[in-house]
């Protein structure tokens, strides 16, 4: 049974992989070929369709659109990770602490959760953006995670929950096992395959929410990014001008980048809950 | 229901609130410099010009009460909000804050509900026929089809749409509402015209969620199918179509509605961004604007806004749903 799951689901992830790769490598190496100078005011001409010299033509204002895509990958890539990744540190500490200890501690992050996710992330979000004068990537992240900690926190409690009441987990308890040991040496390594899927998820939330903000106009436009070039693309009417080489390239990226990650959290997913597929 | 019950979900909606709000108030006094300056900075940054920028931060810091001890300032915020007064629109002074907000809700509730009602009964007759028996298969990949599409972001969905429907082929308007000029009177032409002009928008938000409701309503779908009652109905020998409609959908439903009326608590802030792509005058397009000039209390408005509908809905739901669904008790 296991078995032909995997042997039908593999596909699925190796999809997602190869998708993935192909957003990351240039994402992560291409920035060292970039050419800075090139994203200088009048690098070239005036949105100048892809040619010999520019790849993927120019903007406006005559900088190179490949090199901003470049060089603006890896920021859009930090946000993805560092607000996917706090945000799954943050509920995975508290899940397993709620779920593990219980009581009023269980009770506090419980209600807090529940009232976290009645407030829509983005409204918050959107006060924090426009509040701070300064948002780096890495502080963009952060705040994102801030604002989604709360689905894997309820998530990750309810799978402890379920653990705790396992026969291997009372049998460690009876023979004198410290909370310590049990949490981190036996629960964790359990939850493994399903903190992964939790933090696929986390990341693509995190990424929708920055390019969300991003093209609301509240980035930090001294760092490039692919959701800030979206932005001064529909600012400057890439679209209404015919000036596809504009607008269409990071859009295309998104759209490989999500899928990738979608293929990749649906596979998870069947690997962490194998009764997912049975219906 | 138990009054405890209903007291309790009162009790939640009222904290969720007064958290959102005091959040949103703490934000805006958090920053180093105060809001105002924050916004104006952020459009000077961009080389956008701010006119008579002295005056306006002076009418904001009067409005906001900067000068005050913070308490009191967070005193008389709360008392405001409690009047539904969320300060004057600066972009449209003196228009109200809530009143450009209002004017702008009937365009976005129109336009969302209709995508959510389409999305949902699309994705739900896809979703139940993936699973039921002598379906042609290609029912199953419609399905497998529509869920790469609810990854990727709707208003990204939304300028391809735009390129290739409004742009290469004019089949739809580039964007707006209605087309500037008609008389809009209560006929069948001036309908014509705002669907015509919601076409678009629509369909990228439909695209968008369509992939939930199939893969929800799959999942509920193929545990329907083993119940007793479908095999009497079976056994009875009521027509394939009959006990589709009447006995597996009707069951499947329940908790596709719960999840339904959710959805349209997170409209407003949810989809809205869809409205910015096609210049649609909705409540997206006013949170646009007011962000491109700092038009401080629209923006507090919006947000607030938004963490007011979702609560409502959250509330009305807690409410009602035990009144539909008898299975369900809750113990105090």
């Amino acid at each position: 049974m296991i078995s032909r799951l995997r042997a039908r689901l593999s596909p699925t992830m190796w999809l997602g992989f190869v998708l993935l790769a192909l957003v990351l490598v240039p994402g992560l190496f291409g920035q060292f070929f970039a050419d800075p100078d090139q994203l200088r005011l009048m690098a070239g001409g005036i949105s100048a369709p892809p040619n010999a010299d520019h790849p993927l033509g120019t903007q406006n204002e005559g900088r190179d659109l490949l090199t901003y895509i470049l060089k603006g990958m890896p920021n859009t890539l930090l946000i993805g990770l560092v607000g996917g990744g706090s945000a799954v540190l943050l509920g995975t500490v508290l899940g397993m602490l709620a779920g593990y200890v219980g009581g009023p501690l269980d009770a506090l992050v419980r209600n807090t959760v529940d009232i976290g996710l009645t407030i829509p992330p983005l409204a918050i979000l959107i006060m924090i953006a426009a509040s701070f004068p300064v948002v780096t990537p890495l502080i963009m992240g952060l705040v994102i995670a801030l604002t989604s900690w709360m689905h894997p926190t309820r998530v990750i409690r309810s799978q402890v929950l379920s653990l705790r009441e396992r026969e291997f987990v009372l049998l460690l308890r009876l023979s004198g096992a410290s909370p310590q040991h049990i949490v981190f040496r036996e629960l964790l390594p359990n939850l493994i395959p399903f903190l992964a899927a939790t933090f696929v998820n986390a990341v693509a939330t995190a990424l929708l929410a920055s390019i969300g903000l991003e093209v609301l106009g509240l980035g930090s436009f001294q760092t490039p990014t692919l959701g800030n070039l979206i932005y001064f693309a529909i600012i400057g009417n890439a679209m209404w001008l015919g000036l596809w080489w504009w607008w269409l390239p990071p859009i295309v990226v998104f759209i490989v980048l999500f899928m990738g990650l979608f293929f990749v959290s649906t596979a998870l997913d069947t690997l962490a809950n194998p009764r997912l597929e049975q219906g | 229901m138990n009054p405890r019950y209903i007291g309790r979900r009162l009790a939640t909606f009222l904290l969720t609130i007064f958290v959102a709000s005091t959040l949103n108030f703490a934000i805006t006094r958090l920053t180093p410099q105060d809001p105002i300056a924050a916004l104006l900075g952020r459009m000077a940054s961009r080389g956008r010009t701010v006119e008579d920028g002295g005056e306006i931060v002076a009418r904001y810091r009067e409005r906001l009460g900067l000068d005050a001890p913070l308490a009191q300032q967070y005193v008389s915020y709360l008392r405001d909000l409690l009047q539904g007064d969320l300060g004057y629109s600066l972009a449209f002074f003196p228009i109200k804050a809530e009143a450009v907000i209002l004017r702008a809700l009937p365009w976005t509730l129109g336009l969302l509900s209709l995508a959510t009602l389409l999305a949902f009964a699309i994705g739900n007759l896809l979703g139940a026929l993936a699973v039921w028996p002598r379906v042609p298969a290609g029912f199953r990949w419609l399905v497998y089809l529509s869920m790469p599409f609810s990854a990727i972001p709707y208003y990204l969905l939304a300028l391809i749409l735009v390129y290739v429907f409004a742009l290469n082929w004019s089949l739809f308007p580039l964007g707006g509402s209605f087309t500037v000029g008609s008389d809009r009177g209560l006929n069948l032409e001036t309908l014509a015209d705002l669907l015509h002009h919601a076409a678009l928008p629509v369909l990228s938000v439909v695209l968008a969620v369509v992939g939930f409701w199939a893969l929800s309503m799959r999942g509920i779908m193929a545990t329907v199918l083993g119940d007793d009652y479908l095999i009497y109905a079976r056994a009875r020998g009521l027509r394939s179509r009959r006990i589709f409609s009447h006995y597996a959908m009707r069951n499947a439903m329940l908790p596709q509605v719960t999840a339904l009326a959710i959805d349209f608590g997170r409209l407003i802030s949810g989809q809205v961004l869809v409205e910015i792509i096609f210049n649609y005058p909705g409540v997206g397009w006013v949170l646009y604007n007011a962000l491109r000039a700092a038009d401080f209390f629209v923006i507090q408005g919006v947000t607030l806004f938004m963490v007011f509908t979702v609560a409502v809905a959250t509330l009305l739901l807690d409410l009602v749903y035990p009144l539909l669904d008898p299975r369900i008790r809750y113990q105090s």
